[in-house]
């Protein structure tokens, strides 16, 4: 039988990232109702409760006690089996942080195993923006190698040798992807972009998704931030938020990662950080705290910070009054929550608001518009046919709207509603919100 | 350990991918929702995609004399089904097809792995609803729910499980397949079988099929919150409302801890000072009849000195709701383990019982918030306690050990929803007496006499 035993003392000069011990009172919160299955987008995929959060937990449980080790690899298969969406928690009775309890295991087994060779080597690069930034624009310049393009939807697909290999993780022929560009944002603009009259001015984080794979959505957002006579600084030292690389533990890096972004924007002494990436957003108000609480120098950069971003959604409609668009967009819009968007950010009502003040968006709500679209950031290539059943029943609740356009706020869910309504879809063109703003303002000049 | 060979055998019967064998999936299985229970190892897990398939492994466990522990969701607060004496978990999560929908016979035909919200989302374009509503109808199963005959809120005026499934499929411990009763309303073939296997929790057979009755939506519904200063008040204005004729479709009751808890937990303006709050939900076809119980409602009220609040809108009734809803959640964050009890006694003695579980909170040093199903007595006394503290989890003990006592001194009983499972076991021969464990055991064993479907829970194993 497992035998209940006692309360382990915290740490306080660690965070739960370096030591699992930390989220025992996490688990102890869980009572095992099991209503995170009602939620749960993996769950709801494999019906099998070694799938679902209370599982999870009680394997956290069983790990902290010695009745598991970190170094069984079904331990580890289990454990990255998991979108980090949060859904479970805002299902909750009882307010298990899991995002902490999932983390801090995630980065125990990476302690306790090491990193695969494939992640070590993407991630030290991403560590390096420089490097990183090379390495990108070499895949721009040979995707048309390995993809072909698809001009109509700026979308491209493996081509036949390419889509045989790669079939098995999802990158068939039918696949699409957005192309990665050849001139990422920052590449594309100044270091300060000023309107005619400024009346205030923000920094703006862009990602690595707006930077290379959508770059016209970050071009949209400061067109929108200046017409609106806002100054934005792009710090060209940025360089990615760090969550991809915290899912999967390497918490080295993702802390290398923020004390490097903390610093850049210390340096444009802007008051307020816009993003137009749930990720990143969540990264910037919610992770970089956690990662470094107990860290006296950025620990507080890290507080200061997260206080000041904002999604761009909420920024126009909750500490500016943005100016209302008046182009005609004949348009019949739904709205996707992205999981990081809505469950850490909590923005869900601002991205609304923007589309239905839009003069000819015709707005139609799809049912359950927070379900997880299964995108999960990596979760997409390792669990290619778990996500992709996931993203099968969203592409299907947005048929069932007849909108002709989905719109989201998150540059992951981009690519996965992309490749998912190609596919299961009546091939809706899929924006990131503040496009169908920008097209708005930009239509009035005719 | 399982013989290497009966994994392999089950393989071939289920399916590689029906069959989990490692120990982190072990571990999945070891537990239900039921607090303050061992939890404990199964061997595999199976996962059956149908009813031949329940039989060869039915059949392959008695041979070998392996346990089977029937599973829906796993949300049952009785320690149902936790594999206590391991062997085989046979999960039904992947049996969960809608068979068929009849709206002309008002029936479902469901496999047993339906999650219940599933059911009623599926029979809502008919206008059709099936009633049950336990607190977990977005995750429980229809096999699960009916083996623990589940009730919830609307149990007064629209029954609990039993009084919903018409006909059944089950698979016996012989390895045989029965299929009993069927969409007619009338029905006296033979024993009654479904009011036998419902409610068996998993010890006399394994369901593989269910016939549901549904009944059509209520058209209109009023929803009001009575305030009370005394318990008194609070238990005359629930015998009042029966009394005037109407049967609610929930009449929920808080008791002032709880009242007191959820406002500290979610800030929603709940008088701290009441002794009492009672929630009533009346429901119906006619907006006139509706109308009129929702008058005799709020004249019960005012005679028993209630004030009251009324919901005029979907939003207004939402805020009513607000706080039965956060009753068990701001209770469980009072600390790290928490048992909820349903001791349920006749509607005319609520007070009596609301009262002793004040004195028994008091008596043994524990915190207890109890709320519950004021209409048909069903309440849950919430045990809120340190499970790392010793000293505190005896008392607990000792407390519940009292609250089972008294509700059985107002000629009340042990479970109204929950079941027995573990959980109870120990006290079921206090309510049954001998003769009532020796029926049990008559039953078990005539259909089970290897006592390999769910052993230890419902009825004593049998000392050799």
């Amino acid at each position: 039988m497992v035998a209940e035993k006692g309360p382990i003392p915290a740490n306080t000069t660690k965070t739960y990232h370096d030591d699992l011990k930390m989220v025992q009172n996490e688990i102890d919160k869980c009572m095992k109702c099991g209503n995170c299955m009602a939620v749960c987008p993996v769950y709801g995929s494999d019906k099998s409760e070694t799938a679902v959060t209370r599982a999870k937990i009680a394997v956290a449980n069983a790990v902290l006690h010695g009745e598991l080790s970190l170094s069984d690899p079904d331990v580890s298969t289990m454990i990255f089996n998991c979108l980090v969406c949060k859904s479970c928690m805002t299902n909750c009775p009882t307010k298990v942080n899991f995002d902490k309890i999932i983390l801090g295991l995630r980065a125990a087994l990476v302690r306790e195993n090491g990193m695969p060779w494939l992640k070590k080597m993407i991630f030290s690069t991403i560590k390096n923006p420089r490097m990183f930034d090379a390495a990108m624009k070499l895949g721009a310049s040979l995707q048309s190698i390995a993809f072909k393009g698809d001009k109509n939807i700026k979308a491209m697909s493996p081509r036949s040798p390419f889509a045989i290999v790669g079939g098995s993780m999802g990158f068939d022929a039918d696949r699409k992807m957005p192309e990665l560009t050849v001139t990422p944002l920052r590449d594309r603009v100044a270091d300060v972009i000023k309107p005619k009259t400024a009346t205030m001015k923000v920094a703006f984080f862009t990602g690595d998704s707006l930077n290379y794979f959508y770059p016209d959505a970050g071009m949209d957002l400061i067109e929108v931030l200046t017409a609106n006579d806002i100054e934005v600084h792009i710090p060209k030292g940025q360089s990615c938020c760090g969550v991809p690389v915290l899912v999967h533990g390497d918490t080295g890096t993702v802390r290398t990662l923020a004390r490097n972004n903390l610093d850049e924007f210390d340096k444009t002494g802007c008051d307020y950080l816009i993003t137009g990436c749930g990720s990143c957003g969540g990264a910037w108000q919610h992770e970089y705290v956690e990662l470094l609480a107990a860290d006296p120098v950025y620990g507080p950069k890290a507080e200061y910070w997260a206080k000041r971003t904002y999604d761009i959604s909420t920024f126009l409609t909750r500490v500016i009054r943005f100016r209302k668009p008046k182009g005609q967009i004949d348009k019949t819009v739904t709205y996707h929550d992205s999981c990081h968007l809505k469950k850490t950010m909590k923005v869900f009502a601002e991205p609304r608001e923007i589309l239905k003040g839009i003069p000819g968006v015709t707005f139609k709500e799809m049912s359950a518009p927070d379900t997880c679209c299964g995108s999960g950031g990596s979760y997409v290539v390792s669990h290619y046919d778990t996500s992709s059943s996931i993203g099968k029943n969203k592409a299907e609740d947005i048929n069932k709207t007849g909108a002709d356009t989905v719109s989201v706020g998150c540059p992951a869910c981009m690519m996965q509603l992309l490749d998912n309504v190609n596919r299961f879809g009546n091939e809706q063109k899929v924006t990131h919100y503040i496009s169908l703003l920008a097209d708005s303002y930009r239509k009035e000049k005719g | 350990m399982l013989d290497k060979a009966i994994v392999e055998k089950l393989e071939r019967l289920a399916g590689k991918e029906n069959v989990l064998t490692s120990k982190v999936d072990m571990v999945a299985y070891s537990y239900d929702a039921t607090a303050d229970m061992p939890h404990q190892l199964p061997d595999v897990v199976v996962m059956p995609t149908g009813s031949e398939m329940v039989q060869q492994i039915v059949n392959l466990a008695r041979s070998n004399r392996i346990a089977i522990y029937p599973r829906g969701a796993g949300s049952n607060l009785s320690g149902g089904t936790i594999p206590l004496k391991k062997g085989i978990v046979l999960s039904f999560q992947r049996m969960n097809k809608i068979l068929e929908i009849d709206p002309a016979n008002l029936t479902a035909t469901v496999q047993p792995g339906v999650v219940i919200a599933a059911l009623n989302s599926a029979v809502a374009e008919y206008g059709l609803i099936y009633p049950p509503d336990p607190g977990t109808v977005a995750t429980a199963t229809m096999g699960g729910s009916a083996a623990e005959n589940s009730g919830g809120l609307r149990g007064l005026k629209y029954g609990v499980t039993k009084n919903y499934i018409m006909g059944m499929e089950v698979v016996l411990a012989n390895g045989e397949k029965v299929k009993f009763g069927g969409k007619t309303v009338k029905n006296v073939t033979a024993y009654d079988f479904s009011n036998l296997f419902v409610g068996s929790e998993g010890t006399l057979g394994i369901t593989t099929e269910l016939i549901c009755k549904l009944i059509p939506a209520p058209k209109f519904r009023r929803t009001m919150m009575g305030i009370f200063s005394t318990l008194e008040d609070a238990g005359n204005a629930v015998a009042g409302i029966i009394a005037a004729q109407v049967i609610p479709a929930t009449l929920e009751i808080m008791d002032n801890k709880t009242i007191r808890t959820v406002e500290d937990f979610a800030k929603i303006g709940l008088p701290i000072e009441a002794k009492a709050l009672l929630l009533c939900e009346v429901d119906g076809m006619s907006e006139d009849v509706v109308n009129a119980e929702f008058e005799a409602v709020i004249a019960v009220l005012k005679v028993n000195n209630s004030e009251y609040k009324v919901a005029h809108s979907d939003a207004e009734r939402d805020q009513l709701w607000t706080a039965r809803r956060n009753a068990l959640p701001a209770l469980a964050s009072l600390n790290n383990t928490v048992i909820v009890e349903d001791a349920t006694v006749p509607r005319s003695r609520i007070t009596e019982m609301l009262v002793a579980c004040e004195n028994i909170a008091a008596k043994y040093n524990v915190v207890i918030g109890t709320f519950g199903h004021a209409g048909d007595g069903n309440l849950h006394p919430t045990i809120l306690y340190d499970m790392y503290d010793k000293g505190e989890t005896a008392r607990v003990h000792e407390a519940i050990d009292e609250i089972f006592a008294t509700a059985l001194a107002l000629d009340g009983t042990l479970s109204g929803e929950h079941g027995i499972g573990m959980a109870k076991m120990k006290y079921l021969g206090n309510e049954l007496g001998r003769s009532g464990l020796n029926l049990m055991r008559s039953i078990k064993e005539s259909l089970d006499p290897e006592y390999i479907l769910n052993p230890g829970k419902m009825v004593p194993l049998r000392e050799v």
